[in-house]
């Protein structure tokens, strides 16, 4: 992602590391912080695949520019144009948290749900906090960034609702059993 | 002086074997320039609760005040004077009288209640500037969008001294940009002095309050409370 972000800052010209780097950030605002370090190492490894190549000297300051080669302009044309693949998490821990509260006597799946909803609701609450302080014209790319946290947040909501509803509906005593040796009863 | 507060307010439909406990003992507070977002599964209570709280319906135990007023001892023309200058309703339909304008919908609650015209029209006029329509208030309903029927029903629900508006599901209705605008425009009106009490599903829009308490068979299990500061969250 550091990557494609820095070869798509280049499309607007030749620009240094540390020109890079706030660019990067002014145009996230500041979710992803950036250290000036990863930023060459990645702009050593872009040098290296023939995307991007040093432009002249070095200045007074020892900084060097950089620019987008040709097949560098290819490849950000190519970021842009395909979509970015839903990230599989089969080892989210909410989901496993749920799945293993469902399926363990004593525990509240009730409970469960509701503190994780409080939660999101509660950094939802911030987000939005964030989001009626920005400025429509001169945040508008942190908005995007912003709102695409404050979808995800709503959808986790969403889905701890459906959780819910489907748990109410499973008949009472459903839990599986502990292995039955030494297993003490706890009362629901 | 808080503008509502329900103190440990029980609501059963019906009695005896069928009867139906739509709220347990629900306490809230809401201060001037507060928005407060009810969530919760449907039949978990939360319409009830307007309606309580609006005084459309008398609990069965418990107290509910209107800007200090106890609506449990009034009379029906009491209550119904309560609800014309202190409480205002947004549906999710807008509820606006299509053959009145704008500005006649917005002073309708303040005709009613016997005030001067010449009073009315300026209090219907501020209203109107204070949602941002003071251009539009010679139209009709049905010459209005969507987002701004519910910014006249704004208006409407905050006309002269109302300062408790009751929000059932406002942007179910409109798409999520224009939405979006609403609440917006319910924040500020808060922000500027009002008291809201806001019914929602969508996390999306309850995010906009204050406070979000969550209800589940008719009792609050949770509230958001007051959130942790915007550095935690970014780190």
């Amino acid at each position: 992602m550091v990557r494609n972000g820095l070869l798509a800052l280049l499309l607007r010209g030749p620009m240094h590391g540390y020109r890079l780097r706030a660019e990067f950030e002014a145009s996230t605002g500041t979710t992803w912080p950036l250290n000036i370090g990863q930023v060459y190492t990645t702009l050593a490894r872009l040098e290296r695949d023939g995307l991007v190549a040093p432009l002249g000297e070095a200045d007074a300051e020892g900084r060097v520019m950089y620019e987008l080669t040709a097949a560098g302009r290819e490849e950000v044309g190519r970021w842009f144009a395909t979509p970015v693949e839903r990230q599989s998490r089969p080892r989210d821990e909410l989901s496993i948290k749920l799945a293993m509260a469902l399926m363990t006597e004593g525990v509240d799946v009730h409970a469960v749900l509701q503190a994780q909803r409080t939660a999101t609701l509660r950094s939802l609450q911030e987000l939005t906090r964030l989001k009626a302080g920005a400025d429509e014209v001169t945040d508008a790319a942190w908005l995007l960034v912003l709102e695409a946290m404050i979808f995800q947040a709503e959808a986790e909501v969403r889905w701890l609702d459906h959780c819910e509803s489907r748990v109410s509906a499973l008949p009472a005593r459903h839990a599986t059993p502990a292995p039955a040796a030494d297993h003490e009863e706890v009362p629901s | 002086m808080s503008v509502l507060e329900l103190a440990d307010v029980v609501r059963v439909h019906g009695s005896g074997e069928t009867a139906v406990h739509a709220l347990r003992g629900v306490s809230l507070t809401v201060e001037p320039g507060e928005l407060v977002a009810v969530m919760g599964p449907s039949g978990s209570g939360k319409s009830t609760l307007l309606n309580l709280a609006g005084g459309l319906d008398a609990p069965t135990s418990g107290t509910v005040l209107v800007e200090g007023t106890d609506l449990g001892g009034l009379s029906r023309a009491q209550l119904a004077a309560v609800r014309r200058r202190s409480v205002g309703y947004v549906f999710q339909d807008f509820n606006l009288i299509p053959a009145l304008t704008a500005a006649e919908n917005v002073a309708l609650p303040r005709e009613l209640d016997g005030v001067r015209m010449r009073e009315v029209r300026r209090e219907s006029a501020a209203a109107l500037e204070d949602v941002g329509l003071s251009e539009l208030a010679d139209r009709f309903p049905d010459e209005l969008s969507g987002g701004q029927r519910q910014r006249v029903a704004i208006a409407r629900a905050l006309v002269g001294p109302r300062r408790l508006v009751l929000a059932d599901e406002p942007t179910g209705a409109l798409d999520s940009r224009t939405g979006e605008w609403v609440l917006r425009l319910l924040r500020t009106r808060c922000d500027a002095g009002a008291a809201g009490v806001l019914v929602t599903h969508e996390a999306r829009h309850a995010a906009w309050a204050d406070r979000v308490v969550f209800l589940r068979d008719g009792a609050m299990v949770d509230e958001t409370g007051k959130a942790t500061p915007v550095e935690a969250l970014l780190k």
